[in-house]
Formats: C-alpha cells, structure tokens, sequence
C-alpha cells in the first residue's frame, strides 16, 4: 500500500470498533485491525454481558463485538482479520506492518490492542496449559463434567468463571489469597450461593501437580505457612489481565506495569499523532463501557489532530 | 484438495491412521471463538501444503469418543499424527505465521 492513511486503529473490542465507527463517520477511512485469532476481544469468551447500558435483558458477549463490527462497517471502516506484528511510531508518517507481511503508512494510529490473560507464574502452570490449566471457562469448561475444578482469583472474573463451571464441574473450589473477594457484590452473592461452589481463603497455589495433566495443586495458607497438596482435574486462573504492550517498548511511554501512559483524560500518547485507548490504557475500570468510551475519545482527539495539520 | 476435510469416528483410523503423509487434525467445536477463528487460517494451510501434510477437522461435540480417547481438554487442540501416533500437539489459537513455525519440521 503506497497510499497514506489517515488512520489505522491497531485492536478492536468495545475500543477499537467504537473508536472506528468514530472515524469512519468522520470520514477518515479508517483502517482497523482486528487481530487474526483475537478479533473482538476479551468479549469474545465471554456469555452474558450484563452490565453493557442499552441492554436490559443482557446480550452475548460475541454478539455484542459482531454488533459493533457491523456498525463500523456500515460507516465504511476497513476491516482485517489479521495482526499488526510491527510498528515505527516516530516519524510523521507511521509505518506499520502486518502479519500477512504488507506495510501501511498512516498519519496516526489508535492502539487498541487491549489485555491478556495474566498468569501465576509457575512453571508447571505453563508446562499443562491445554492440558488442565485453563484462562478461559467458556472455552474449556465443557471438558470437565463432573471433574472437580479450581479457580484462582478474587475478582469480577473469577466469580463469572467459578459461577460458570459450576455448568459443568461436580464442585468449584475458589482458591483466594485473601479472606475477602473484590468482585462486585452481586457477583459473590451468586457465588456464595451456588451449592457447587466452596472458598479457600488466604492461600495461593504454589505448584500445579500432574505429569501430562493436571492431577492437583500444591496450596500454601498465607496465615500459617502451612503447605498442602489437594487434589484437582484443573486449574482456571482468574487473577487479573497484562495489557498488551509488547511491540510498543521503547517507543511509547508504558507504565511500571506496562500500560500506555496517557495525557491527562486525552487519548494522547507522549508521540505525536498515536493515541491509546481501552484495557490497554486502563488500570482502574476495564469495563466494556469504558473501553468503548475511551474508543470514542481516541477517535475525536485522531480527528483534531488530523484536523490541525 | 482444499480446505480442511472433516473427519469423524468412522473415518479416522482411513485418513489420519494410515495416512502416508503427516496428518494435522484440528479439535474443534461450533461454540469456541477461538475454533473458528483459527478454522480459515487452516484451510489456507491446508490448500498451501497440499500433498505435504493434510489437515483436518474434528467436531469434539460430535465425535467426543475420539476426542476423550486423545485426552483433549481445552480446544482448539491440533494434534500431528505421523504413521498414526501424535508426535507434536498445539493447544490454542496461534496467528499462521506462528502456526507455520509450530509445523515446520512437517512442511
């Protein structure tokens, strides 16, 4: 492509397709990304959303993100199945280049590349990923029919998780670190009452046991000290999300945990003409709402940009 | 000769048992994203690599025998079968190029 674009949002999900339709309805044309196996995002293993306002018998996770693909569509956006698997962000004119090996110039670019999965970090957890340990219910829950299962993790997520396997599993063990969960209040309330799911407060999981699949896990009490081996047919973890910041190190301002760092309330990356918007850029919310939020605001400070050149 | 074949329970043991070039079987189901997402990517491999490596498709839902008897618990799971035992499995979604990398000694 020789042709520069005015735009070209890296990610979707509620960010990146809020932020397309934005632009689309500007009339900048834009370019989205959407990843070739992550197109949707974080919605995409998801069920009922229930909290999205506009909404109020809920709506599926996937049909919320093929919703907004079709909206931005319908304004003109652009669209690939495909990665951006490399960026130079700091001349005037972005170059980018994508998984199918062409190159796009662009004056600016949204990056919406959103959040991964955060893991334990253990050894063997990574070793019996596929094979037990699992980041995704809807994905794997479905293998584990009457199987006792274990989620770690104390928020919003692992009570959805937990809530959900209890489909499947014979018993769900929630396995926390501290003695009280973080998640929103109705969310343990469906937990605590599920007869299928019980609590292991102040504890952590310090070894996934199993030599081709999970057969336990190896528990410590954060009050006594005291080590345990129980066992378990998997593992789900739920502990939190890593923004996916990879291929902007050394060019874009990160955080200490690796988040864009943005100006003030803008979208404004500290380079001229990127902005950044969605669980990419947020620590604090994460919600779908406030990612698409973000999109827009991405979208309106890449069209006053565009406008002031 | 395109896009991956499905398979099934009556059909395995003919066309990835005893298939004379390595077989590439993808664990699927109609409910996972990430299954269909990475179903097109297959069946360009698949037209690509023709005659080099065949691929083709389980329906877990449909043929869950099958799916039990190879251990399979998290889906997408691509087994490669080479003279009918499994000799490398990839679990998850992976971009193409990061597929071709996981199936290059087959290539």
């Amino acid at each position: 492509m020789s042709e520069i674009l005015d735009v070209v949002i890296v990610g979707s999900g509620p960010a990146g397709y809020t932020a397309a339709i934005y632009a689309a309805r500007a009339e900048l044309a834009p370019v989205l990304y959407e990843g070739s196996v992550t197109a949707g995002g974080a919605l995409m293993n998801t069920t009922e959303v229930e909290n999205f306002p506009g909404f109020p018998d809920g709506v599926m996770g996937p049909d919320l993100m093929d919703s907004l693909r079709k909206q931005c569509e319908r304004f003109g956006t652009k669209i690939f199945t495909d990665d951006i698997v490399a960026m130079d962000l700091s001349g005037e004119i972005k170059v980018l280049t994508d998984g199918s090996g062409n190159t796009l110039k662009s004056k600016s670019v949204i990056l919406a590349t959103g959040s991964a999965y955060k893991e334990i970090g253990l050894a063997n957890e990574k070793r019996l990923s596929g094979r037990g340990v699992s980041w995704c219910a809807t994905c794997d829950g479905f293998f584990f029919r009457e199987k006792v299962i274990a989620v770690v993790g104390g928020g919003d997520s692992a009570m959805e998780e937990a809530t959900f396997l209890t489909r499947f599993a014979s018993k769900v063990y929630v396995i926390h670190r501290r003695d009280s969960l973080r998640a929103s209040k109705i969310m343990i309330e469906r937990a605590m009452s599920n007869p299928k799911i019980e609590f292991i407060w102040n504890t952590e999981v310090i070894d996934v046991l199993g030599a081709d699949k999970v057969s336990g896990l190896k528990l410590r009490n954060l009050l006594t000290s005291e080590e345990s081996e129980r066992d378990f047919d998997a593992l789900f973890v739920a502990i939190g999300h890593l923004p996916r910041s990879e291929l902007l190190i050394g060019q874009i301002d990160l955080d200490g945990e690796g988040y864009v760092k943005v100006d003030g309330s803008s979208t404004r990356t500290n380079q001229k003409g990127v902005f950044a918007c969605g669980d990419l850029v947020d620590h604090t919310y994460r919600q779908a709402i406030t990612a698409a939020g973000s999109g827009c605001q991405a979208a309106l400070d890449a069209e006053r940009f565009l406008a002031g050149h | 000769m395109s896009a991956a074949q499905p398979v099934t329970a009556a059909t395995f043991d003919e066309v990835v048992l005893k298939s004379s070039i390595p077989v590439l079987v993808d664990f699927w189901a109609e409910w996972c994203g990430p299954c269909r997402a990475v179903g097109p990517i297959l069946d360009q491999i698949s037209e690509e690599y023709a005659g080099k490596i065949k691929v083709v498709k389980l329906n877990t839902d449909e043929e869950s025998a099958i799916a039990i008897k190879y251990g399979i618990v998290s889906i997408p799971t691509l087994n490669i079968y080479v003279n009918g035992e499994v000799v490398k499995t990839v679990v998850g979604a992976k971009p193409k190029p990061a597929l071709l990398k996981e199936l290059a000694a087959f290539i």
